[in-house]
């Protein structure tokens, strides 16, 4: 099957910096699918290349098969892109936003979908509201709204929760996820990175440029095998030889980074043979946070 | 298509929503001036002989206010919409370079005919205005807006930010708009003058179109229309490979 997003290759030079430096890249059709990495990592450029907001200067992009410079009209409508700037033209309601949206790609009566979205996006008393008038949060539903005003296969969201409060993201995610299990591909930028683990059933990790992993969320977080013991000792004196494996001290317990679950029969051996015992103990499981910074620190 | 015309559509809207300082201003401005000059130069100069002043004014102002506003619509547009990050609305769709050109390019010519025959109009309650040629008239409205509304395109790629257009409009515009004969004939001027006159692409546009009116001026008006029209041949070429390109706009 063709697939949703394909990138070979890309370059972007801006005089100095090297934005991206030989992005391959492929997102499957129905996927939901995760792009992170830390600021300046080069993920609104790679989106803004997959978008045609920009060109890459070398290597080259597709949607749905359709080459974003080449075949950009085909391209263009398989994609529908939420930016991570909160944009508006402020002359316009929120409907007439959409209907000009829906006309730009080539569709003329577009009334009944665009009443679907407002409705699924809460925005049904603010359409005939000026866009100069909604709340940041407001905005950024049209935002979405307006990238979906021509159905597109492929949907990518840079950043949309950035700012946005608790209830509207889980609506919003309700929503997005629904899409997904409508068929939409989706491609999420996201520093909320336990949203990230929550939704994206695949996910590639860009650092300066460079795509420095890519893999299932579950293998990601497997490969990263280690774990963390929260331990209260009576007496509170950790053995000397499980000084070094210590990340942090909190009330009146310590927490050990291990690499792996084996390393706990050997804590506890050492706690034995010092005649120390265990009052309390909590084994926990590294979540994406915690292999995401592993990962930067490592590549 | 549908494309083009929305946006079109878009542009067209924009202006009319704010009809009181994209249109009326400019018709105010234009009065003013008409009323100033008509009223203090009275009887001093006569340009055409028999054709009192302020009739000979009135063509010019008109022709001003097209002019000034095609540039103003076009330009104004796209630079506030790239200030404020909303022209990726128009780029993210399948818009071609030739439709998004279009789009501008008309809505810029409606908003400077808008106001041009909005002045003309209003100005025939106060002074009678003889109409020799009309369709000379329409032409050069037609082919000044044209060649305004191109450029205003292009120096709204070029500028990201208020004072950047503000160069354009005040120091590219307006004193060629001023020194193309507007308030006076340029058979007035001194040789040199005269001869540095005929470099300005604007004083063909109004010499062009008041010979609609008097079936007279400076030039030929076939002299004229070719000017013109090259003028906004290169103009348009320009503009629609600076959008093909991206110039400005996608990075």
């Amino acid at each position: 099957m063709t697939p949703a997003i394909k990138v070979e290759q890309v370059t972007k030079q801006y005089r100095e910096l090297r934005a991206l430096d030989g992005i391959d890249l492929d997102v499957a059709q129905g996927e939901f699918f995760g792009l992170l990495g830390p600021n300046g990592a080069g993920k609104t450029t790679l989106i803004s290349i997959i978008a045609g907001l920009a060109r890459a200067t070398s290597g080259r992009a597709a949607v749905m098969g359709h080459d974003v410079v080449n075949d950009y009209r085909a391209a263009r409508r398989s994609l529908g892109v939420v930016p991570q700037e909160l944009v508006m033209d402020p002359f316009f309601t929120v409907r007439e936003t959409l209907t000009f949206q829906s006309g730009y790609f080539g569709i003329r009566d577009n009334a009944a979908w665009i009443d679907e979205i407002i409705e699924h996006l809460d925005l049904t008393d603010k359409a005939h509201t000026n866009m100069r008038q909604l709340s940041g949060g407001m905005k950024r539903r049209v935002l979405v709204a307006q990238a979906l005003v021509h159905k597109p296969p492929v949907i990518i969201l840079d950043e949309p929760t950035a700012g946005v409060d608790v209830e509207l993201r889980q609506g919003l995610w309700r929503f997005i996820r629904r899409l997904n299990e409508d068929g939409h591909t989706i491609v999420l930028t996201t520093h909320y990175l336990e949203e990230a683990e929550a939704l994206c059933g695949r996910i590639a990790m860009l650092k300066q440029g460079r795509v420095v992993a890519l893999d299932t969320t579950q293998n990601l977080l497997r490969k990263h095998s280690g774990c963390y013991v929260d331990l209260r000792l009576i007496p509170d004196v950790l053995p000397a030889v499980l000084q070094p494996l210590v990340v942090a001290h909190a009330d009146g317990g310590c927490r050990l980074a291990l690499n792996d679950y084996v390393q706990l029969e050997d804590i506890m051996a050492a706690i034995r043979s010092a005649g120390i015992k265990v009052q309390e103990m909590e084994v926990m499981q590294p979540d994406l946070e915690e292999v995401f910074v592993q990962i930067m620190q490592n590549a | 298509m549908t494309g083009f015309y929305t946006l079109f559509q878009k542009e067209w809207l924009r202006f009319w929503k704010v009809a009181v300082q994209t249109v009326l201003a400019p018709v105010l401005t234009a009065m003013l001036y008409l009323l100033v000059f008509a009223h203090t130069l009275r009887g001093h100069v006569e340009v055409f002989p028999g054709v009192e002043y302020a009739s000979f004014l009135i063509p010019g102002l008109a022709m001003m206010s097209v002019l000034q506003n095609s540039f103003a619509n076009s330009s104004s547009s796209l630079m506030q919409s790239k200030m404020q990050g909303n022209i990726v609305f128009v780029l993210l769709p399948p818009i071609s370079h030739r439709e998004f050109f279009m789009a501008y390019l008309l809505a810029a010519m409606g908003r400077g005919l808008t106001v041009g025959a909005g002045m003309f109009l209003l100005t025939l309650w106060f002074v009678p205005v003889p109409l020799e040629h009309p369709l000379w008239a329409l032409v050069f409205a037609v082919a000044g807006s044209g060649v305004m509304g191109a450029l205003g395109i292009v120096a709204g790629m070029h500028s990201d930010k208020v004072d950047e257009l503000s160069v354009f409009t005040n120091f590219i515009i307006l004193p060629l708009t001023f020194l193309a004969g507007v308030f006076y004939s340029i058979h007035s001027l001194p040789p040199f003058w005269q001869k540095v006159s005929y470099l300005n692409p604007i004083f063909y546009m109004i010499d062009g179109f008041r010979y609609g009116f008097f079936g007279r001026g400076d030039v030929s008006p076939w002299m004229s229309l070719a000017i013109v029209s090259a003028v906004f041949a290169v103009i348009s070429l320009s503009a629609l490979w600076l959008i093909k390109t991206g110039y400005k706009l996608r990075h």
